[in-house]
């Protein structure tokens, strides 16, 4: 199963529509969206506009891969879960997004060799052609780094000074 | 348990997953979550939950419904910290928190690898402590760097 997720606040149907020509013109069968709030009405594939936590975690763990925007829900959720995820960035000139800052957050976690940063539509087709080249990392700890932690737990236990304002 | 009360504030999507990672930070405390989306409630285990309206600052008039949600709250739970990783509703938690002697942290979104989000630029003033997840973001007269949450 593909597993597509674009998040609740805005609509993403450059990556649907994508997806879902894609679905039309192979066949390919077991894809499910999550399309956020959007008129677009998908023919080769199920979709819904939203999905309760639960269910998202649900189809995350079915998936053999993750295939959504470039937002932190959706990386960390696949890979918490050790899946690979394709992610395309939004664009603040495209109005899919207020700023471009999926661009960047793309760029530093496409690193990773399991994120795949598809920059447009057209390279995310091609990556759709080819998904059982992806790869699969290990799951990454459901926390936070060590370091982070215990400045968190030190400043709320008031050992720590405050940060100069 | 430590007595030591946590608010912990952040929209849904990235910003609530972001906080779900810092939970070994607070685990001793007792904590209230605040977020957007009810279907975190079975999420979060102990502690309580509290829902507030979803609004972002291109919707002045749910933006004032949240500040008013977001300042019962404060009243209400009269945390000793409150902690957020965005966006809104995280915003006027930390700016409200010190109405009742809350000490407050914001780190910033992972997602903003850039530059700082918006609310974060313009919480870092008011905040005891600002955090942000990116080394070369950290700076002298602005957030500190101090890991991340992946």
């Amino acid at each position: 199963m593909i597993f597509v997720t674009v998040g609740t606040q805005l609509p993403f149907d450059r990556l649907i529509g994508a997806v879902d020509a894609w679905a039309g013109r192979t066949g390919r069968d077991d894809v499910f969206a999550q399309i956020g709030p959007s008129k677009l009405r998908p023919r080769h594939i199920t979709f819904a506009p939203f999905i309760e936590p639960a269910e998202h975690r649900r189809h995350t763990q079915e998936a053999e891969v993750i295939i959504g925007h470039a937002g932190m829900g959706t990386i960390l959720g696949a890979l918490e879960l050790g899946k690979p995820v394709v992610v395309m960035p939004r664009l603040a000139r495209l109005g899919e997004h207020r700023s471009d800052h999926q661009v960047a957050t793309a760029d530093r976690f496409g690193a990773r060799a399991d994120v795949t940063v598809a920059p447009d539509e057209h390279a995310l087709a091609g990556i759709l052609d080819r998904l059982e080249q992806l790869h699969a990392g290990r799951r990454i700890s459901g926390v936070a780094s060590d370091r982070l932690i215990q400045t968190l737990r030190d400043f709320i236990h008031g050992t720590t000074a405050a940060s100069p304002a | 348990m430590n007595q030591t009360k946590v608010m912990a504030v952040a929209s849904g999507g990235g910003h609530w997953v972001q906080l779900m990672r810092m939970r070994p930070a607070f685990e001793d405390c007792r904590v209230v979550y605040v977020t957007t989306e009810p279907g975190y409630a079975d999420t979060v285990g102990p502690g309580r939950f509290y829902v507030v309206m979803n609004a972002s600052r291109w919707n002045k008039l749910r933006l004032v419904g949240l500040l008013i949600q977001v300042a019962w709250l404060l009243v209400k739970e009269r945390p000793d910290v409150v902690i957020s990783t965005g966006a809104a509703p995280g915003y006027f938690a930390l700016r409200l928190a010190k109405l009742v002697g809350a000490r407050t942290v914001w780190v910033d979104s992972i997602a903003n690898a850039e530059e700082m989000s918006l609310a974060g630029r313009k919480i870092m003033r008011h905040v005891d402590l600002c955090l942000t997840q990116w080394e070369h973001l950290a700076a002298e007269d602005g957030p500190r760097y101090a890991g991340a949450v992946v």
